[in-house]
């Protein structure tokens, strides 16, 4: 029986914490009897026949007719699945995504649909390549789909691949892949790693242009949603859940196959990362010292190469499919089974090791834009109810935050760095003054569209993702990372945690409470 | 004259501090280190779940009796063990002739010996490994020892190692474990026989001290025979509390082998087990026929030595260690004469 997440009171018998930083990780000791330390809980147990689940789910849906019912000779059936961005790190095969298309392309074989289009719904995200579809959804699906055009990838600046159908009561577009909103049947193949995921987002996100992405995806509306993890008090939840009404207004017909996944994130010999300290072995302890000092003595790239090819062996607990949001509901119930900890009280101080992944920097750089994006956008908003660190607090994290940018995946990141973040870093002043420039850049339009480029309106997206947390914290700290990079982000550089907790004393006192949020494996603190 | 050695001294003491700061500098490293290079602690909040003990009394030590560490065991009581205790201990070795009757009693084509329960005193470390050297040869191949759980196999490389080279079985001296009674029996029944320490540990201060009940609890349990073995002289050796061994002379003297009687309590034949101990100690201090009198009057001096405390009690030791072995001289080497 796995054990539930719980907060550690640190006292001097506590050993130090690891962090991570980056493609990297320190040992940090924390300030006694002040401190704390949120571990997650331990994986859950995967489901034991994964395809045979698949295939019960699939015969008995939520709110919802089989699949199988839906199906008939002559149709126009489009099967979308989510993008590299899930999971993290990427899972071992056979990946979720490809049991539950095949499970699905057995029903329509038996059907006889002929008409079958597979779509990574990527909305502004880079194209994946071969070898990531191929690892996604498995080569028996590549090779049967790809090759006659029938397996490609969403073009959100294609205008000829949109159809454009209708606006919500506030007056937001709406508009998706046109072959997604023409079939007769849409099914979206999802895989929920936190409770952010899935739901309408999966559509009307995943399958969005800019047009109808540029009404939730906003400074404003990510101020507003307290926090992503919660669709409840989430304004981008509510947004996209608007959206959807418009798609089933339109008769975009979607059954909606969502699946969680424990936080079994390390393979062997990496698991020690997600073990608590004081439960280290001596291999664990050789595993550490072994590692840290030679990925410190490594190249950076090729130290970003060995972590890049791991391949997580975090596996399938639930998967339900049928009506979007009924659906949803369940699955954001079993993943808050994997990952709440509840937590009593705010903090003065919260700290964050920042690991070498995020959505969007799959086999790439983390630059330091996404070094924002994922403290203050993700690790940040892993809560509900209330934020993990009180209104006026300080967020510490740690990373290398070297200016470093993949220029294939990430050309817009490089111009947004040097010259909008040199001009400001206000979210709304950037939203209202640069956001459209590089949006309707044609060269970043050419290589999203025909190379593995992030969207030139990227980087602004990540930066609106921080936005919350911005705004909520008094002072951002980064440990060990780059002066000028960090400086550039707006925040403060610290060499050492001790020079960190020195410079946030003059916010938040000479005794504040500390927490570290020990992620990943990931979680969500539920703040009471 | 007095300024020479207050200046040897000086320079002794310089010696000396500068021998403590270097030690200091060079060891200062490892007494710094902490974790991941040492094993963490453990938060005061958090209570660990016990995990299952594989030490102490739940080592288990069914490997060392298996064909491969029999074969290495052998090898190793042959040669080395068996010149380390020779060159310790010197010993003598009487009373082989007493054991005789038990392996005529064999069924005929039976190569074992019958089990039997040998129980010394004990006043070293070196009992062991001397009893293994000393027993008759047809039981050396199947003697398990009976070792303190606590103390042998309270870490892993410890119990590991008096498992390969002595075949010992723990046994709890705390409190009565049934899982050690219940291992013990069963190797008995196997054709093993046991030496077992009935004092339960190594004597504090020279003299005997009261039997436990063990051997006469598994002897009662399996029927096999307890062989009394007085060991005379490894105190002298190495005692408890000595730090290195002093080469000297033992002597090792096996009684008559004693069976429980039927009905007999334990405690009876405890207390008959003991007295038989005893009067191998007196004969083995005195003379056979000496001891034999004094046993039949009821006079045989107690293992456990005088009843008053303090000097007179140390005092007594030394009168009878004056008696014992231990305080005959190693006789010298003989040379024959060169003859040219």
């Amino acid at each position: 029986m796995p054990r539930p997440g719980f907060v550690l009171d640190v006292d001097r018998s506590t050993p130090p914490t690891l962090f991570w930083r980056g493609e990297g990780f320190s040992l940090e000791k924390l300030p006694p009897d002040r401190s704390r330390v949120i571990y997650a809980p331990e994986p859950l147990p995967a489901i034991d026949d994964i395809d045979g689940t698949i295939r019960h789910a699939l015969d008995h849906p939520i709110d919802s007719d089989p699949l199988r019912e839906q199906m008939f000779a002559g149709m126009k059936l489009t099967v979308a699945f989510d993008d590299v961005s899930l999971p993290l790190p990427k899972m071992r095969r056979p990946d979720i995504r490809q049991r539950v298309i095949e499970a699905v392309l057995d029903v329509a074989a038996e059907a006889g649909v002929d008409d079958v289009h597979l779509i990574a719904a990527l909305a502004l995200h880079r194209r994946m390549t071969e070898g990531e579809l191929r690892h996604a959804v498995g080569n028996r699906v590549y090779d049967a789909f790809a090759p006659s055009g029938a397996l490609y990838q969403h073009d959100a600046e294609d205008p000829d691949q949109l159809a454009f159908l209708g606006q919500t009561a506030q007056g937001e577009d709406v508009e998706i892949n046109k072959r997604a909103a023409e079939s007769d049947l849409l099914v979206y193949v999802n895989i929920n790693m936190v409770a952010m995921d899935g739901g309408w987002k999966s559509t009307a996100v995943g399958l969005a242009s800019y047009r109808s992405l540029r009404p939730h995806h906003n400074p404003t509306t990510m101020e507003a949603s307290h926090s992503f993890m919660d669709q409840h008090r989430s304004e981008l939840h509510h947004s996209t859940w608007r959206m959807g009404q418009v798609l089933v207004d339109a008769g975009v017909k979607v059954f909606q196959i969502e699946s969680t996944i424990n936080t079994d994130t390390f393979p062997a010999p990496f698991d020690f990362l997600l073990k608590r300290e004081w439960e280290w072995s001596a291999k664990d302890r050789a595993m550490y010292l072994g590692t840290s000092k030679s990925l410190s003595k490594l190249p950076v790239s090729a130290a970003r190469k060995i972590f890049h090819s791991i391949e997580a062996p975090h596996q399938m607990t639930s998967i339900q499919c049928g009506e979007v949001e009924a659906v949803h509901r369940q699955t954001t119930e079993h993943v808050y089974r994997q990952q709440l900890v509840e937590v009593q009280g705010q903090t003065d101080i919260l700290t964050m090791g920042i690991p070498f992944i995020c959505p969007y920097n799959v086999h790439s750089i983390m630059n330091p834009i996404l070094v924002m994006c994922t403290g203050l956008g993700y690790f940040f908003n892993l809560y509900r109810n209330k934020p993990l660190v009180r209104e006026g607090g300080v967020v510490i994290m740690t990373h290398p935050t070297l200016p470093d940018f993949n220029p294939v995946h990430h050309p817009s990141y490089i111009d947004f760095y040097e010259q909008v973040l040199a001009d400001t870093t206000d979210p709304h002043e950037m939203s209202t003054t640069w956001e459209e420039r590089y949006a309707n850049d044609d060269w970043y339009r050419h290589l999203y569209r025909t190379s593995n480029a992030y969207h030139g309106v990227h980087p602004f997206y990540m930066w609106y993702w921080g936005a919350h947390g911005m705004k909520h914290c008094a002072k951002v700290i980064i440990v060990g990372g780059n002066a000028k990079a960090v400086r550039r982000l707006g925040f403060v550089p610290a060499s050492t945690m001790s020079d960190a907790f020195e410079m946030a004393s003059d916010v938040v006192g000479r005794s504040p409470t500390i927490t570290h949020l020990k992620t990943p494996p990931l979680m969500i603190a539920d703040v009471v | 004259m007095a300024s020479v050695p207050s200046q040897y001294l000086r320079r002794a003491a310089r010696a000396a501090g500068t021998l403590e700061r270097t030690v200091a500098r060079v060891t200062a490293p490892g007494r710094n280190v902490g974790f991941p290079l040492r094993a963490p602690t453990v938060p005061a909040s958090v209570v660990v779940p016990a995990e299952p003990p594989t030490l102490g009394a739940d080592y288990d030590t069914d490997w060392a009796r298996t064909p491969i560490a029999r074969a290495a065991r052998e090898a190793l009581t042959a040669g080395l063990m068996s010149v380390v205790v020779r060159r310790l201990t010197d010993p003598e070795v009487h009373g082989h002739d007493r054991l005789a009757d038990l392996l005529k009693s064999r069924p005929d084509g039976d190569a074992e010996p019958p089990p039997v329960i040998f129980a010394p005193n004990h006043h070293s470390h070196l009992d062991t490994g001397l009893m293994v050297c000393s027993v008759p040869r047809p039981w050396r191949g199947r003697l398990v020892t009976a070792a303190a759980a606590d103390y042998f196999f309270d870490k892993r490389w410890k119990a590991t190692l008096s498992a390969l080279a002595l075949n010992v079985v723990p046994i709890d001296r705390e409190s009565t474990g049934r899982k050690s009674a219940d291992l013990i029996a069963g190797l008995i029944e196997q054709g093993w026989s046991l030496v077992i320490y009935p004092e339960g540990g190594r004597s504090p201060d020279g003299w005997g001290q009261g039997f436990k009940g063990g051997a006469a609890y598994l002897a009662a349990r399996t029927g096999v025979p307890v062989v009394p073995v007085f060991i005379d002289g490894t105190d002298s050796i190495m005692g408890k509390g000595m730090s290195r061994p002093k080469p000297g002379r033992a002597r090792v003297t096996f009684g008559h082998p004693i069976h429980p009687q039927p009905g007999e309590s334990t405690r009876r034949f405890n207390d008959r087990i003991q007295r038989a101990v005893a009067q191998l100690a007196d004969e083995s201090t005195t003379d056979f026929w000496s001891a034999k009198r004094r046993a039949a009057a009821g006079a045989t001096p107690a293992l456990t030595g005088p009843a008053y405390a303090g000097w007179r009690r140390r005092w007594a030791l030394t009168k009878r260690r004056q008696r014992g072995i231990a305080s005959w001289r190693r006789p010298p080497e003989r040379r024959w004469p060169d003859l040219g």
